[in-house]
């Protein structure tokens, strides 16, 4: 009997682990940046390239970094969400125009709609390395403090604004500090995230 | 016309032979002009992930990120980092995830001695298995009572056996 109920069980393991292992998203790499300070950056604005914008102008704001491109096809699918919550102005939203040509940058944006603040220019990539970027679009949830408190791979859906981002802004916006007691409530939300 | 149309076609021609004579001249070109060097950061890119297509090295892949984090890992490597500088400046920004040779701490224990211990327990079920075995195949004496059984079983055997020779003829 029991030489029988092995394969049975060996089978039911097996088939355990591979129904787990379609919710895995291997592909979403876990950041070790959350709950670090963003490296800081220096670089020219996409609009006016005479300006600069530095992540140090952005302390004491709730905001968001979008890494995107004119190359990138993903980016494509989440523009309308970005265009949308940008209307609605609930949290200032700052491009991240990553290993693209301004002229490509500035054409894409005129077609698509612009729904950033300003965008910054990465042109060699190299603050793209510093956050950890590997696949465009990334989105980064950066606190009053310009400590980066969440991260989103790939393009962002309406789902994930509204059960993800937007509940973490707006338990960053409610303080000033962020203690224990708010990293805990902070990871709970990030947790129904995923 | 003809003439002409004839011109153009040696024209092209000569295009496309100049065109494949760019190409081999290209593919000829040395990677650095440092061969030390090179080695080095290929060394290093060998133990580094690359995270676009994740089951190759940065050294293997020609993703654009891999590309460019070799670039850096060449700069680095000029600078005069060490290879643990260069993996510490990797980890820092992708994560463990980037190193093909993950650390030994508290969460890959399992990671690290789960082959280890998949191939103990191999061997205890083989021990079992072939001690089970043994105890099947030992000869044992018989006992009296058997003895018999096997006489009187072989007996009659031997008899219908011999009836059945019998008829047969």
């Amino acid at each position: 009997m029991v030489r029988y109920l092995v394969p049975l069980v060996i089978f039911f393991v097996l088939a355990g682990f591979l129904y787990v292992g379609l919710d895995l998203k291997p592909r979403e790499v876990p950041s070790p940046f959350i709950n670090k300070p963003a490296p800081g950056f220096q670089l020219q604005q996409l609009h006016s390239m005479n300006e600069l914008f530095s992540n140090k102008d952005m302390l004491g704001k709730v905001w968001l970094l979008n890494v995107w491109a004119s190359w990138c096809v993903a980016c494509r699918q989440e523009h309308p969400v970005l265009v949308d919550m940008a209307r609605r102005g609930e949290v200032p939203l700052y491009g991240l125009n990553y290993k693209d040509t301004p002229n490509n940058a500035k054409r894409w944006l005129n077609e698509h709609g612009d729904p950033y603040t300003l965008s910054a220019v990465d042109y060699q990539g190299k603050v793209g390395i510093d956050f950890g970027v590997y696949g465009v679009p990334e989105t980064f949830i950066i606190d009053k403090q310009g400590v980066i408190r969440h991260k989103v791979i790939g393009p962002v859906s309406y789902q994930e604004l509204s059960a993800c981002i937007m509940p973490i802004v707006n338990e960053l916006n409610k303080r000033e500090q962020i203690d224990p007691a708010a990293l805990a409530v902070l990871t709970e939300v990030r947790k129904a995230c995923t | 016309m003809y003439l002409m149309r004839r011109y153009i076609a040696c024209l092209l021609l000569l295009g496309l032979m100049a065109g494949g004579a760019a190409v081999s001249a290209k593919e000829a070109a040395p990677l650095s002009a440092d061969p030390e060097l090179e080695k080095m950061v290929n060394e290093i890119a060998a133990e580094l992930r690359c995270l676009v297509c994740q089951n190759q090295t940065i050294a293997d892949s020609h993703a654009d990120l891999a590309v460019d984090l070799k670039n850096q890992v060449r700069e680095m490597v000029r600078q005069g980092k060490t290879r643990d500088d260069v993996v510490d400046y990797m980890v820092q920004r992708y994560g463990d995830f980037v190193r093909y040779r993950p650390p030994v701490k508290p969460t890959t224990y399992l990671l690290w001695v789960g082959p280890f211990l998949l191939l103990a327990g191999g061997f205890t079920i083989l021990t079992v298995n072939l001690r089970k075995r043994r105890q099947i195949t030992t000869d044992a004496p018989l006992s009296e009572e058997e003895q018999q059984k096997l006489e009187s079983i072989l007996h009659s055997k031997n008899k219908t056996a011999g009836n059945k020779k019998g008829e047969d003829y």
